[in-house]
């Protein structure tokens, strides 16, 4: 059962690859941390830059991979760190590391593979866990939802292409058994992208030089535990003193996220997100339990990469429109401005019903300009 | 039988009796003196809000004067808990105000409060004297208008790290003029700037104040100002410790610090400027705790502040202070009881300062009053730990954050095991810990084995199997309070200790093992306990039962099920389980 789609992907087809590399490169780097592509059974032939890695894999590793593979919960983070700009490999046997030390309860799953309403609760991280972003890697695997991720290799120049795949269950898992036994290619429809747990690998097989660049965003809700009121000020801080390394923000941007209708409100975390898409993906599972109907599927194919302009002309296709508090206290229609500009001004959100959202549009695009 | 005491002198006695375990304890003697004990019983502790209805507690204590009240689980701290949850004040206040118009203290924590529930407090209670919010939403400060306007004699007002609704600061205009009785006022939590003349009012007119916690959008040009007209500060959170380097804001600066000769404690030092932490150098010595947590300052300056402390009982410091700093605290903070070093880019997984084991470690070993630790660091090895137990034997309180989940000991790749067998073992009066790490069911056997005085337990990412939990709640005999999450504990384990969960107050698991049935079961078997079952995604009965559940929070309660609930939250009983089966039946899924 494919939940319904909060109007941004615009109906759950596999398509052709979506784009040009450059241009999805250009988007992603904006975006700040863009989805890398996974190889799961640690082939060397997707990357030609620290093969030793690989190579370094024990069978066993391999083994388990290949078990873990063939089971849906793939790709399902428990503890994953955030992804990062780090050498393919070590992404590669991080994964395979993390899968022997993260053991997700395989009997459970096994029991509860049977509904796609169990397999989502039977991975037992709840609403919380889609808050935190994970929501749009976690899910797709069982829905028809499409995503883009960019397949790159390390710095060394692995071809780079951003590939739409429609994965439903075991569908993405037969095309990487397939790419595997080709075993060619150097980019792969993947599976399941997921964020690299790079620096967990590194810690866990205990060494610690870390030569990768650091990720800035937490992925497990509530861990470290920290209060939402020491994250806030310390992010605050943060902002007012100047950025080191040019890395984003730490910290958390919590604000509540209320829906006309709904009973209870939310809090997400503004900073686990880079886009709009990512944002609206995971409100919309928030409040799937809700009814949202799908966003009209006249959005054609091959279209390119969400900007901000475009998130705009996907809502006006559903019921509901998300929208947003700025500290002014005015209520804007989201996805008007860039989306760093936007989180730093966005204080609450809301859905709120299409009919009650159209006289926002104008004010909203109004201010931006007058405030640019 | 010989005549016992008149009620008079029994209750005169009993007047000296200010723990809730001595009164429990007296009230249990016989019935006269359960009667004599209630009826002069001014201040209630109630840790869980759901455990008692407020038509019990009025009924049984007729005279109260405080009261204390504790809502959601801990681990709402951390996001665990969705929101909407439960823990509204209301419904107490309206009892409250009906039953106790004498009454002076509200303490809340973790609950919701609205604008209403403090408006209701504020016109209900002749005598109001003190509220304190610690951890608390759902109010404005609106809400806090009504309080500063309507509390006569409002000796305190603590908004602890309270999530307010902050629509203008000019709420504490609202404090009338003849208001004299101000005693702490803590606002730090506050985002806007309140009127600043009317602060400077208020603290000149208050002679009793001895606790003032000003919030981040007071300059620290202002400060001198406030300080001057308030000698006699006991403890003084700042605004924002930042100001553009000029030299009279600096000698005005010290010259008000050099004037507050009672000050002991010190908090906020929001956007530091090491520049002007020198401004304190006068009331160093007398510091006895110090709350740098939010201070962005590094070392030196920040380490060369510390040292000056050697006073100092309690230190809550960002890990800027990094190992070395934790050194020089060693050597030069001896009476030092209580440390907390939080992280302060939590979310890197790479080290940004040189913060390891080894800091705690020193601490431990330079200081011999040490009985209280919270720290965040990134490698952990068995050998420290068990550095750590040995040294500090009279430890109480132990949290121990490792920022990555299960790693173990970074020297030996190990769990760490040992090191916390180590630490339950040799810290034989250790009343809460907080694990982290590499953790095997080892542990969890070490734990139940020598924690006999441990009270709140705090697991996460650890264990293997059921004999984990098996262990703890079958052999940790004094615990209250038992919060899991992401462990791979089961059915087995609960179920065969079910009993055990009537002697505590709480349990939480969530991201565990734990089966739809398993809590159905539990809620039929136990009807003295509220199973709550929180399942986000849709009813627990639309799976196998086998399945397990999202979140689980089982308390013991006189009061029955709540029925505040939220639609993502099930309590377990007879009656609500046919019910699900029934809702199921119509969804047709």
């Amino acid at each position: 059962m494919s939940p319904p789609l909060l109007g941004v992907e615009g109906g759950g087809r596999g398509n052709a690859p979506l784009m040009s590399s450059s241009v999805s490169v250009d988007c992603i780097s904006q975006s700040g941390s863009g989805l890398k592509e996974r190889n799961y059974l640690g082939l060397s032939d997707c990357s030609s830059v620290g093969s030793s890695a690989v190579s370094n894999v024990s069978g066993e590793n391999k083994n388990n991979l290949n078990l873990n593979a063939t089971e849906l919960r793939l790709g399902l983070p428990g503890s994953r760190s955030p992804e990062r700009d780090s050498d393919f490999n070590l992404l590669t046997s991080g994964k395979l590391d993390e899968k022997q030390l993260f053991p997700l309860l395989p009997s459970m799953d096994g029991i509860c593979s049977l509904s796609q309403k169990s397999i989502v609760s039977g991975n037992k991280r709840g609403f919380s866990d889609t808050v935190d972003g994970f929501s749009e890697i976690k899910n797709s695997v069982f829905t028809d939802g499409k995503w883009m991720f960019n397949a790159t290799g390390s710095d060394s120049g692995t071809p780079q292409s951003v590939v739409e795949a429609k994965l439903a269950g075991n569908a993405g898992i037969n095309v990487m058994l397939s790419n595997n036994s080709s075993g060619t290619q150097p980019s792969m429809k993947k599976e399941v992208p997921t964020r690299a747990p790079q620096e967990g690998h590194n810690k866990l097989n205990g060494s610690n030089n870390n030569s990768s660049a650091p990720a800035a965003k937490a992925q497990v809700v509530g861990w470290p535990p920290i209060r939402s009121f020491r994250k806030n000020t310390l992010a605050t801080t943060s902002k007012n003193n100047d950025e080191v390394d040019g890395k984003p923000g730490p910290g958390a941007l919590f604000v509540k996220v209320s829906m006309d209708g709904a009973p209870y409100l939310r809090k997400v975390d503004l900073r686990t997100y880079s886009t709009y898409q990512e944002l609206s993906s995971a409100l919309e599972k928030m409040f799937m339990c809700f009814t949202i109907r799908q966003c009209g599927s006249q959005e054609a194919p091959g279209r390119e990469m969400l900007g901000e302009n475009k998130f705009k002309d996907l809502l006006h296709g559903s019921d509901y429109v998300l929208t947003f508090e700025d500290k002014d206290g005015d209520w804007m229609l989201v996805g008007d401005v860039p989306w760093e500009m936007f989180i730093e001004s966005c204080k609450r959100l809301k859905i709120m019903k299409g009919s009650d959202a159209i006289g926002l549009a104008p004010r909203a695009m109004e201010k931006s300009k007058n405030q640019s | 039988m010989a005549q016992s005491f008149p009620e008079d002198v029994l209750e005169h006695v009993f007047s000296f009796l200010n723990y809730d375990k001595d009164r429990n304890a007296v009230s249990l003697v016989c019935k006269s003196w359960y009667e004599i004990e209630r009826l002069c019983r001014r201040r209630i502790f109630i840790g869980n809000c759901y455990a008692v209805s407020p038509e019990i507690v009025i009924r049984r204590f007729p005279d109260v004067r405080a009261v204390e009240l504790k809502g959601k689980p801990h681990f709402a701290d951390f996001n665990l808990v969705p929101e909407g949850w439960g823990g509204y004040v209301y419904p107490w206040i309206v009892s409250l105000a009906r039953a106790y118009p004498w009454l002076e203290e509200i303490k809340l924590k973790r609950m919701v409060v609205t604008d209403e529930s403090l408006e209701l407090i504020s016109k209900s209670f002749k005598n109001f004297k003190v509220l304190v919010l610690l951890s608390c939403e759902g109010f404005t400060t609106d809400g806090l208008a009504s309080i500063a306007a309507n509390c006569r004699n409002l000796r305190e007002l603590d908004l602890g790290e309270s999530e307010v609704e902050d629509l203008s600061g000019h709420w504490l205009s609202h404090f009338p003029d003849n208001c004299t009785s101000l005693v702490s006022l803590n606002i730090s939590c506050l985002g806007s700037e309140v009127s600043f003349c009317a602060l400077e009012r208020l603290v000149a007119r208050c002679p009793n104040l001895k606790t003032l916690r000003l919030n981040r959008a007071v300059p620290l040009e202002k400060l001198p100002n406030l300080l001057c007209r308030a000698p006699q500060l006991v403890e003084l959170g700042t605004g924002a410790y930042s100001a553009e380097i000029q030299s009279d804001i600096f000698s005005n600066l010290a010259e008000a610090f050099l004037g507050c000769k009672q000050l002991k404690g010190l908090s906020g030092f929001w956007d530091v400027v090491p520049a002007y932490l020198p401004a304190m150098y006068s009331v160093c010595s007398r510091i006895t705790s110090l709350n740098l947590s939010y201070a962005t300052a590094q070392n030196p300056e920040l380490v060369h502040f510390v040292s000056q402390c050697s006073n100092l009982q309690r230190l809550w410091v960002l890990d800027y202070i990094e190992d070395a700093g934790l050194e020089a605290l060693a050597a030069s903070c001896k009476d030092l009881h209580e440390l907390r070093v939080f992280p302060s880019d939590p979310f890197d997984a790479e080290a940004n300062v040189s913060l390891t084991e080894q800091g705690l470690v020193a601490v431990s070993e330079g200081c011999p009053k040490l009985q209280s630790v919270l720290y965040f660091c990134r490698q952990m090895s068995n050998a420290a730990l068990v550095a750590i137990a040995r040294s500090r034997p009279n430890m109480i309180r132990f949290r121990l954050c490792i920022i990555e989940p299960r790693a173990p000991d970074y020297l030996t790749l190990e769990p760490l095991d040992t090191g916390f067998g180590a630490i339950v073992e040799n810290c034989k009066e250790l009343r809460r810990l907080s694990m982290s790490g590499l953790l095997t069911d080892r542990v969890f056997e070490y734990i139940g084995t020598h924690a006999k005085k441990l009270e709140m337990l705090s697991i996460a990412f650890a264990g293997d199997s059921d004999l984990g939990l098996h262990h703890v709640l079958s052999g940790c005999e004094s615990l209250r309070k038992l919060e899991i999450r992401d462990c791979p504990f089961g059915d087995k384990a609960l179920l065969a200790n079910a009993t055990k969960l009537e002697t505590m107050r709480s349990l939480w698991m969530s991201s565990c093992s734990v089966s739809f049935g398993a809590c159905k079961l539990l809620g039929q078997k136990m009807p003295r306990l509220n199973v709550e079952v929180i399942n986000e995604r849709g009813p627990p009965d639309s799976g196998p039962e086998s399945c397990p559940v999202e979140k689980l929070y089982v308390y013991r309660t006189i009061a029955g099920p709540r029925v505040d609930m939220p639609g993502f939250v099930w309590t377990m009983d007879e009656q609500v389980s046919s019910s699900l089966s029934r809702v199921t039946e119509r969804r047709g899924d």
